[in-house]
C-alpha cells in the first residue's frame, strides 16, 4: 500500500510539455530520489504534488485520497511537507516564528487568548515551543531560536527551512535540493541531518538532488528524469551503471 | 503656547481619519502587495453605513419604539457599521482581487480604481446627488483646559483611533492570523504550504481594514456632518500617502504617519494661507520620502515572486 501514488501524470505549460506520463510509488518511511539535468521538470513535479499546479492529466493519491485539485494549504494540511531549492524563508521573522507558523492549523486559541492570555493559549504556546525546540535541536539550530533568519549563516538557514517543514508533522517530506549552494562540509552535515530526521521521525522522504553522492547515499530507489520523462528507475547501483543515465545526465564528470 | 496646543488637538483629530484609513491601506499593501485604490471609497461606504445605522436608531428613538441612550447609539453605530463595511470590503476582495491573483500588478491596481468608481457612482445612482447629513449622535460638551478647547467628541475620536491602532498592532503581533499576515508580507508563496489558506487571510485583511475605515467614516461624519459620494477621494489618497510613509509591513508606522500628516496639514494651515495648505504639506512629504524611500519603519525589500 503506497502512501503517495502518482499514475500517468502529464503537465503542460501552454504548448510545452513539462512532465510526461510520470508515475511514482512511495511507501511509508521510504526514501526516494529524483535526479535529472536542469530544466528536466523535477521542481514542477513537486509543484504538482503540493497543489501549486494542477496536472493536465493523471492522478495523485495520497493516504488513500485523490489530491488532484486540492488547494496547496489543503495538501499541506493532509501531511505533505516541503522545502525549496532556493530557500523561501520569511526575512525579519525569528527562527521560532517560522516553526510556529507551521503549527498554524493546530493553534486553536482565538482573539481572547491572544490578547488576554487564556490558559488554553498558555498551554498551546508551551506545547508549540517545546516541539519547536525539539525540532530545532534535531536539525542543530536551537541556539538561533530567537534570532531573525536573515542574520543566520546559509547552512543554518537551510536547516531552519527543514525544521519548519518538519513542524507540519508531514507523512511525506519533499526536499528540493537540500544541499544546493553548500560547501562539501555543510553538505555532509546535511546528509547526516536528513538521515537523523528520518530515523527519529520516520516519515517518507522524496528528494530532488543534483549531487549524486547525496542521493546515492540516502535513497533506496532513484528515478532519473530527462525532459519531463523518467528514463530510468532503480537502486543507486543500477542508476549509476545505467548507460542511458550516464549518457543523458551524468556525462563525464560523474560523481561529485 | 495656547495656540500651539490648540493646533495639536486639532491635528490629532484630523490625523485620526488618516491614521484609521492608512491602516487598511497599509495592511493590504503589506500582506498582498496590492494598492487597493478603492479603500478611500470604502471609507465613504463606512460613513454611509454609519449614517444609515445612526439615522435608523435615532428615528426609532424619536418614534418612541426603542429609546436608547446616546452613548449606546454611538457604540451600536460603530459596531454595526464596522461589520457591514467589512462585508463590503471582503466582497471587493472576493469579486475584484481574488480572480486576479497572479495577474500583472497593473491589472490589480486598475481593479481598485474601477471598484472605486463603481462605489462612488453606485452610491450616486442609489441615493441621488443629495448630500446626507450625519445625525449628531452625542451632545457636544467642550472642556477648557489651560485655555485649550477640547470637545468630548474630539476626545472620543482621538482616543478610539489610537486604541484601534494599538489593537491592530497587537493583533498582527500576537494572533496566528497576524503571524500568517506577517509571513505573507515577506514571502507569499510559501504560506499555504504551512496549511494556511491565503484566501482566508486575504479576506481577513480586507475585512479588518474596511472595518477601521468605517470607524474613520463615522468619526468624519461626526466632525464634518456632510456626506457625499466622492468624500473618500482626496482623503483616501492622502491616507495612501500615510500608508507608504509609514513603511511597508508596519501597522504602527501607518498609524503614526497618519497622525503626522494631520500635524503637517494643520500646522501648515496655521501659518500659511489655507489655499496653500496641501501644496506645502505634500511638498514636505515628498522631501521626506526622498530621504526615506522605504518609509519610516519599512525594511528594504524586493518584490517576491508570487503565485
Amino acid at each position: 500500500m503506497s502512501l503517495l501514488r502518482i499514475d500517468n501524470m502529464t503537465h503542460y505549460f501552454g504548448g510545452l510539455r513539462a512532465v510526461h506520463d510520470y508515475s511514482l510509488r512511495i511507501g511509508p518511511g521510504q526514501i526516494r530520489g529524483l535526479i535529472g539535468p536542469n530544466g528536466a521538470g523535477k521542481t514542477t513535479i513537486f509543484n504538482l504534488i503540493t497543489g501549486i499546479y494542477r496536472p493536465t492529466s493523471g492522478t495523485i493519491v495520497f493516504d488513500g485520497q485523490n489530491i488532484v485539485g486540492l488547494q496547496p494549504h489543503q495538501v499541506a494540511a493532509m501531511g505533505i511537507g516541503r522545502t525549496f531549492q532556493n530557500m523561501r524563508l520569511w526575512r525579519h521573522m525569528t527562527v521560532l516564528d517560522h516553526v510556529k507558523l507551521a503549527r498554524y492549523a493546530r493553534l486553536t486559541y482565538g482573539l481572547m487568548g491572544a490578547f488576554f492570555g487564556t490558559p488554553r493559549r498558555q498551554r498551546e504556546e508551551a506545547e508549540t515551543e517545546e516541539l519547536a525546540y525539539r525540532l530545532l535541536e534535531l536539525v542543530g539550530v536551537a541556539r538561533f531560536a530567537g534570532q531573525v533568519v536573515t542574520g543566520l549563516p546559509y547552512g543554518a538557514q537551510r536547516r531552519v527551512e527543514l525544521a519548519r517543514a518538519l513542524a507540519m508533522e508531514p507523512k511525506v517530506l519533499l526536499l528540493d535540493e537540500p544541499t544546493a549552494g553548500m560547501n562539501p562540509e555543510e553538505m555532509l552535515q546535511m546528509v547526516q541531518i536528513i538521515r537523523r530526521v528520518h530515523k527519529d521521525l520516520g516519515m517518507a522522504i522524496f528528494l530532488i538532488e543534483h549531487r549524486m553522492r547525496v542521493v546515492m547515499d540516502l535513497c533506496q530507489v532513484i528515478q532519473t528524469l530527462v525532459f519531463g520523462q523518467v528514463i530510468a528507475e532503480g537502486t543507486p547501483d543500477e542508476i549509476r551503471n545505467n548507460p542511458q543515465v550516464i549518457d543523458a545526465y551524468l556525462g563525464k564528470e560523474v560523481v561529485t | 503656547m495656547t495656540f500651539f496646543l490648540q493646533q495639536v488637538v486639532n491635528a490629532l483629530q484630523w490625523g485620526s481619519f488618516y491614521a484609521l484609513i492608512a491602516l487598511g491601506y497599509s495592511m493590504v499593501y503589506s500582506v498582498l502587495m496590492l494598492f487597493n485604490f478603492a479603500h478611500g471609497d470604502i471609507f465613504m461606504v463606512g460613513a454611509y453605513m454609519g449614517f444609515f445605522v445612526a439615522t435608523g436608531l435615532v428615528t426609532l428613538g424619536a418614534a418612541g419604539v426603542l429609546a436608547l441612550p446616546s452613548w449606546l447609539i454611538l457604540a451600536l453605530t460603530i459596531l454595526m457599521a464596522m461589520f457591514l463595511t467589512s462585508l463590503v470590503g471582503m466582497l471587493v476582495e472576493r469579486v475584484g482581487y481574488r480572480p486576479l491573483r497572479g495577474a500583472p500588478r497593473a491589472s490589480a491596481a486598475l481593479t481598485g480604481l474601477m471598484i472605486g468608481i463603481i462605489l462612488q457612482t453606485g452610491n450616486l445612482a442609489l441615493l441621488g446627488a443629495r448630500r446626507q447629513t450625519f445625525p449628531g449622535l452625542i451632545d457636544v460638551t467642550s472642556y477648557k483646559v489651560a485655555g485649550v478647547i477640547v470637545s468630548n467628541k474630539a476626545l472620543i475620536i482621538i482616543t478610539l483611533s489610537i486604541l484601534l491602532t494599538l489593537a491592530l498592532h497587537q493583533f498582527v503581533r500576537r494572533t496566528k492570523w497576524g503571524m500568517a499576515m506577517r509571513a505573507m508580507a515577506y514571502d507569499f508563496a510559501v504560506v499555504p504550504l504551512m496549511g494556511v489558506s491565503i484566501n482566508t487571510i486575504a479576506l481577513l485583511t480586507f475585512g479588518l481594514g474596511s472595518a477601521l475605515a468605517a470607524v474613520a467614516g463615522i468619526f468624519f461624519g461626526m466632525a464634518y456632518p456632510v456626506l457625499e459620494p466622492y468624500m473618500g477621494l482626496l482623503v483616501g489618497w492622502k491616507a495612501f500617502v500615510a500608508a507608504i510613509l509609514g513603511g511597508r509591513g508596519s501597522v504602527l508606522g501607518a498609524g503614526l504617519a497618519g497622525f503626522l500628516l494631520g500635524f503637517i496639514e494643520i500646522f501648515v494651515a496655521a501659518v500659511f494661507p489655507s489655499t496653500l495648505r496641501d501644496v506645502i504639506a505634500y511638498s514636505i512629504i515628498l522631501v521626506i520620502l526622498t530621504f526615506r524611500p522605504y518609509g519610516f519603519f519599512g525594511e528594504p525589500y524586493s518584490a517576491q515572486l508570487r503565485l
